[in-house]
């Protein structure tokens, strides 16, 4: 369970951005979560309101956009999503592949702000 | 009376930042230093520890190695690894379950790495959290144990995926527990295509010679290509 570390590093971000536009409220905080990451989502969820307690980010939401494995593919030349993060190999012709182009992503992208 | 109504910022900012900083500092001190680190990651009890412990043994006649251990508690996995006399220092994580990059260079201070052959990092036994966190290892090894089932890869697919090695434990006890190798190998490649295997057995020292040469000839890569550079 790394989720409560990572959702308090995702609030003490927003914190910072906040801070740096003026104080800000935020309202939303948005990220994007690769299948890859290592994390998982339901358990970041839970652990972001926790870590959003007696801050000024309480009653915030997370907003998580899942970001699915896309790999590059040697023969075909181009990047696809995978059928399975259980299979890397180019879902068109099989070529195995280890070249990650998305799903390892960990970062916020946005903020609601009022 | 002014009402601000919401708006949406945009921020790219990656979480892991902090410790990817720490990770590349690290990375770039073994290379200086021309220590190879090498990290092993595993689930509890698929003998991350005697497996170290012999390596260590073995390696220590000719070369200069050094062990640093994560533990959640206890720091016997650090008394074991002591008996093969090499420098070996425990991270106590406490309730992390897994190590941080800057875990890892608080604990190496006060060592010179210039005087390290390679450096051995043993995380907390476990096979999800310690996928997430770069720890500046040049080669970051998985195990799996012949005991625990040849489907690990595919229940864990995010830790084998980031491992580049993986070490195929308890060699001696694979008749006994019928141990299929070939589908544990076809599981290992479906999750990582061409990833390298070891098979062996700290016990007996079976598949060690093998392992100890791979170690030797990546170091001596890593140096051969870190002298070019400069």
């Amino acid at each position: 369970m790394h989720e409560l570390s990572i959702a308090m590093s995702i609030v003490e971000m927003a914190q910072e951005e906040s801070e740096r536009r003026g104080q800000v409220q935020v309202l939303a905080v948005r990220l994007r979560l690769g299948q890859l990451s290592g994390v998982v989502k339901e358990a970041l969820l839970s652990s972001y309101e926790m870590a959003c307690e007696n801050t000024s980010l309480e009653g915030s939401e997370l907003v998580i956009e899942e970001i699915p494995v896309e790999v590059f593919c040697p023969k075909c030349q181009v990047a696809r999503r995978i059928r399975s993060i259980q299979w890397f190999c180019c879902p068109r012709c099989f070529t195995p592949t280890t070249e990650i182009v998305h799903g390892k992503e960990l970062e916020v992208v946005a903020l609601e702000i009022k | 009376m002014m009402i601000t109504e919401p708006r949406l910022v945009e921020v790219r900012r990656n979480v892991l930042k902090q410790n990817d900083v720490f990770a590349r500092a690290l990375r770039e001190r073994f290379r200086e230093a021309g220590v190879l680190a090498v990290s092993l990651v595993s689930s509890p009890g698929s003998g991350k520890t005697a497996f170290l412990e012999k390596t260590l043994t073995l390696l220590r006649t000719q070369y200069r190695v050094a062990a640093l251990v994560g533990d959640l508690a206890t720091e016997n996995d650090a008394a074991r690894l002591a008996r093969s006399e090499a420098p070996v220092k425990q991270i106590l994580t406490g309730t992390v379950c897994h190590l941080e990059a800057a875990m890892v260079q608080n604990a190496l201070e006060g060592w010179d790495l210039g005087k390290l052959d390679f450096l051995f990092i043993e995380n907390v036994g476990n096979l999800v959290c310690p996928s997430s966190y770069d720890l500046g290892e040049d080669l970051r090894f998985v195990l799996l144990s012949v005991t625990e089932g040849e489907d690990k890869p595919l229940k864990y697919p995010t830790i084998f995926n980031s491992a580049d090695v993986a070490v195929i434990t308890k060699s001696d006890l694979a008749e006994a527990v019928e141990f299929d190798e070939m589908t544990a190998q076809r599981n290992i490649q479906a999750v990582r295509p061409g990833m390298k295997v070891f098979k062996l057995s700290a016990k007996t020292g079976e598949g060690m010679a093998e392992y100890l040469k791979f170690l030797e000839h990546r170091r001596t890569r890593s140096r051969t290509a870190f002298a070019a550079l400069k």
